[in-house]
Formats: C-alpha cells, structure tokens, sequence
C-alpha cells in the first residue's frame, strides 16, 4: 500500500496524514496546552485565597460550593457560559478553572491541615509573623500536597479541553469532532493519542518538578507510604 | 447569539413552553433517555467491578492494578473514547458504543473504592472473626463488605456522577439523552435552548448526587453506630482511598 493509500483507504493509522497535517496537528496542539495550562494556572490564584479563607471562617461552603461545581458535566458547563462569554476560548478556561478549584482548595486545605502544630509552635517560638509563618514554613510543607492536586486537576484539564470542540476552541478536541463528522478515523485516533500523551508528559513534568522542589522529601522516600 | 441579559427571560421561555417537553425530541423523552443510559449502563459496571473488587480485596491482591486503572484513565479524554467507539464497527449498533464508553468511565471508581473499602478493613476485626470461626465467604459477606460500605456507596457515587455527565457526552457523535438538547441548541444558535439543556443537566447530576448521598446514610450498616463512632468515622480514620497527600480518593476523576 503506498503512503497516500492509507489517506484513501480511511484507515486507523496513517503516517501520511500525520505528515501531511502537521501545522494543523501543531497549532491544535498549541492551542489544547494553551487552555489547559491557563486554566491550571488561573485556578492556582484562585485556590489560594479560597484556601485561606476557608482556614479563617470555616471550611464546609467553600468545598461545598466546589463540589456542586464539580458535579456539573462539562458540556453543560460550558453551554451554560455561553451567554456570559459568548463563542470564546473564555468559555472553556473559565470552565476548567472552576473545575480545577475543587482538587486545588481541597488539596491545600488537606496541606494546611498537615502542618504539625509543634512546627508553628516552633517557628512561631523563633520570631516568625504571620506571614513569614505561611510563605515559609507553611507553604514548603504543604508542597507535596498542592502538587498531587496539580497533577490531577492538569490531567483533567487536558483531558476536558476535548469537550471545548462544542464551541471550537477544543484543541485537539475539535479535530476529533471534525474527524467525527467526516468519518476520518486517522484525524480522531491521532488527536486522541497525541491528548493522552500530553497528558502523561505533564504529569511525569509536574512529577519532576516536584521532585526539584522539595529536596528534603527525597531522603524519606523509602520510608513513605504511597497509596 | 443573545447576550446575557436576555438569556434569563428567554430561558424561562423555553421551559415553560410545552411543545418543548413533549414529543420525540422533546425533554420529557431526552430525560428518559438519559435515565436508561445511565442505569443500563451503572449495573453493567456494578456487576462486572463490584465482585471482581470484592474478591480481590478479599484475598489481597491485584491493588497496584486497581489503582493504576485509575490513574490511566484519568489521562484518557472521555470524547476521544466516545467518538473512537461510535466510528468502529460497533458504531453500527445503536446505543452500544455510548454504553460501553460509560460502562468503561463508571468501572474504575468502583472497582478502585470497593477493592480499597474491603482491603483496609481492620486487620484485628477480621482476625477476631476468623477466630470465631468464619472463613471465606462468610467473613466476605458478614465483616468485610459492611466494614467497606462507606467506600462503596463512595465508588457508587462517583461513578454515578460520572455516567450522568457522559452520557450528557453522548449526544456529541449523536447519541441519545439530554446532551442532545445542548447540541441542537447549538446547531440552530439558540442560546435559550443550550442554556435550558445545559440547567437539565446540572440539575439532574446534582439531583442522582443527591439521592446517593441519601441511600448511602439510610442503607449503611453502621447506621446505628454511636455519634462518637460516626465522627471518627468521617474525621476519616477509617479505611479510606486517600493519597500520599492525604488529600483526595484516588480515584478521584473529574466526570466530563
């Protein structure tokens, strides 16, 4: 069979239409990190604030409120940030920052939470202020915590991107809905792929740096215990 | 497109207005649709994860593979997967490629919290029944399942919540249930009618939420526990799927 047979013959795999479609294939690429990092990253600002609001006055309407959100399916999500935004990328970061608050708060609330008493005691004992107490004995301690909510709410965001196709800004998303609609299977299978891909390399990324940052981890690694 | 100004009084509009509800794409129709997807598809995982997970937790094994489950298929776009199913040659067979994708979506967060649910059950307690003389399917059937109830009904929720919002999914490579409310908004630039779909849907994801969290409090076995019991209970010192952060189940996956 020769290269544009594959093209022809509609088949799964094709090599000429990865060849062929590169820019394409990039540019949808560039657009899916683009949302989901975005999404990720606004969600980070918006989890912070939230967190520590939830430490002051109580933690029970700020997770409850995240859970309803979570509960609510994509397509619905983003159909009903239509009007607010109208045809807009806005439409599907907004969503995913609101999904992402859900891992994100809990996550750091959960981090917070695991600061042992006698830590804040000391440091507190050494001088520290509030606010020196937070950014630099909290917050480090917290890290592994906030990373593993990282870590999900990035693989769900790139994987949720796909579902943004409904209103074109989808990423590789809306090469699966295209492909779809014409019945091309190489366009779904290699825009599905190259999703997962990008999900599993953030997550070894977002493993790796976190190894990077919390150096003083790695020496009990043996000793924890990982479920 | 209207702006949003608009999209309230045209919302209520289009609720309100009867020829919307009935007939064969009306919302009384795509309800029920969805509500056959969702069961049909919620036993088909129930079968298949909850004895499997039952009996590996019983003989302690196969939790790395539980858990990894998990973890793949958080990578793994719910779209990608409903749309790969409907052009193979299952796509020919109706409703089946949307029940396999939602069977496939709902089995991790069963199989991983009732395999973790009865794994983690006290070790004591069991050694206590084993010295009463229990063994296998008794001990199974008598201690560990209603020591792992709270994990189930956990699984069960999560994957229920998942199958309602991909079934919602569903409607995209033009399957059936209330996702298709949304999509021929869409199609015809009516925003009244995609926002009117999109409020069905949360409302109906947040109502089977609802009614979970109600049939796991009235069917669990430890109902008649004391207080003290119960807030040890959800201070979460009990068996639990938590991660290494102590943070979330894992597995925890955002329903699409």
């Amino acid at each position: 069979m020769t290269a544009t047979g594959c093209l022809a013959a509609n088949d799964w795999i094709c090599g000429e239409y990865v060849r062929s479609r590169r820019y394409e294939l990039l540019d949808a690429v560039v657009q899916h990190v683009g949302i989901a990092f975005s999404s990720v990253v606004l969600g980070l600002v918006v989890a912070f604030p939230l967190a520590l609001a939830a430490r002051r006055w109580g933690a029970g309407p700020v997770l409850g409120l995240t859970t309803v959100l979570y509960t609510i399916p994509s397509l619905a999500m983003f159909a009903l940030l239509l009007p607010v935004f109208g045809i807009s990328a806005g439409i599907v970061v907004t969503g995913l920052v609101l999904y992402s608050l859900t891992v994100l708060v809990r996550n750091l609330i959960a981090g917070f939470e695991a600061v042992p008493e006698e830590v804040r005691e000391a440091a507190r004992g050494m001088g520290y202020g509030p606010r020196q107490l937070l950014l630099g004995v909290e917050l480090p301690l917290l890290l592994p915590a906030l990373m593993a909510g990282v870590r999900i709410a990035t693989v769900s965001a790139i994987s949720l991107t796909t579902v943004g196709a409904i209103v074109g800004y989808g990423g590789l998303g809306n090469l699966i809905y295209s492909g779809m609609e014409n019945f091309f299977k190489a366009e779904v299978l290699t825009a599905s792929a190259i999703c997962v891909v990008l999900a599993v390399l953030a997550d070894l990324l977002l493993l790796g740096l976190q190894w990077l940052i919390t150096p003083w981890s790695r020496h009990r690694a043996g000793r924890g215990k990982v479920l | 497109m209207s702006s949003s100004w608009e999209t309230i009084p045209a919302l209520w509009q289009w609720l309100s207005t009867g020829s919307n509800w009935s007939g064969e794409n009306g919302a009384w129709q795509r309800i029920a649709e969805h509500l056959v997807l969702t069961s049909t598809s919620l036993g088909l995982a129930c079968a298949i994860a909850l004895p499997a997970a039952a009996w590996l937790g019983h003989i302690g094994r196969g939790g790395a593979l539980a858990i990894n489950i998990s973890n793949i298929g958080r990578a793994v776009p719910t779209f990608a997967v409903l749309v790969l199913l409907t052009l193979s040659p299952l796509g020919e067979h109706g409703d089946w490629p949307t029940i396999i994708a939602l069977v496939l979506f709902a089995v991790p967060p069963l199989l991983t919290n009732a395999y973790v649910g009865v794994r983690e059950v006290d070790h004591d307690v069991v050694e206590a029944a084993r010295g009463m003389g229990m063994s296998g399917w008794h001990l199974l059937r008598r201690v560990e399942l209603p020591l792992a109830f709270p994990l189930i009904m956990t699984g069960i929720r999560s994957a229920v919540v998942q199958v309602v919002a991909t079934a919602t999914l569903a409607a995209l490579p033009g399957g059936g249930g209330l996702g298709r409310i949304i999509t021929a908004g869409f199609r015809t630039y009516d925003t009244a009618q995609v926002v009117a779909g999109a409020a069905l849907v949360a409302m109906l994801a947040l109502a089977a939420e609802g009614v979970l969290v109600a049939v796991s409090q009235v069917f669990d076995p430890a109902r008649r526990r004391t207080k003290a019991e119960r807030r040890w209970r959800r201070a979460g010192q009990g068996p639990s799927t938590y991660n290494e952060a102590g943070a979330l189940p894992v597995s925890e996956r955002k329903p699409v």
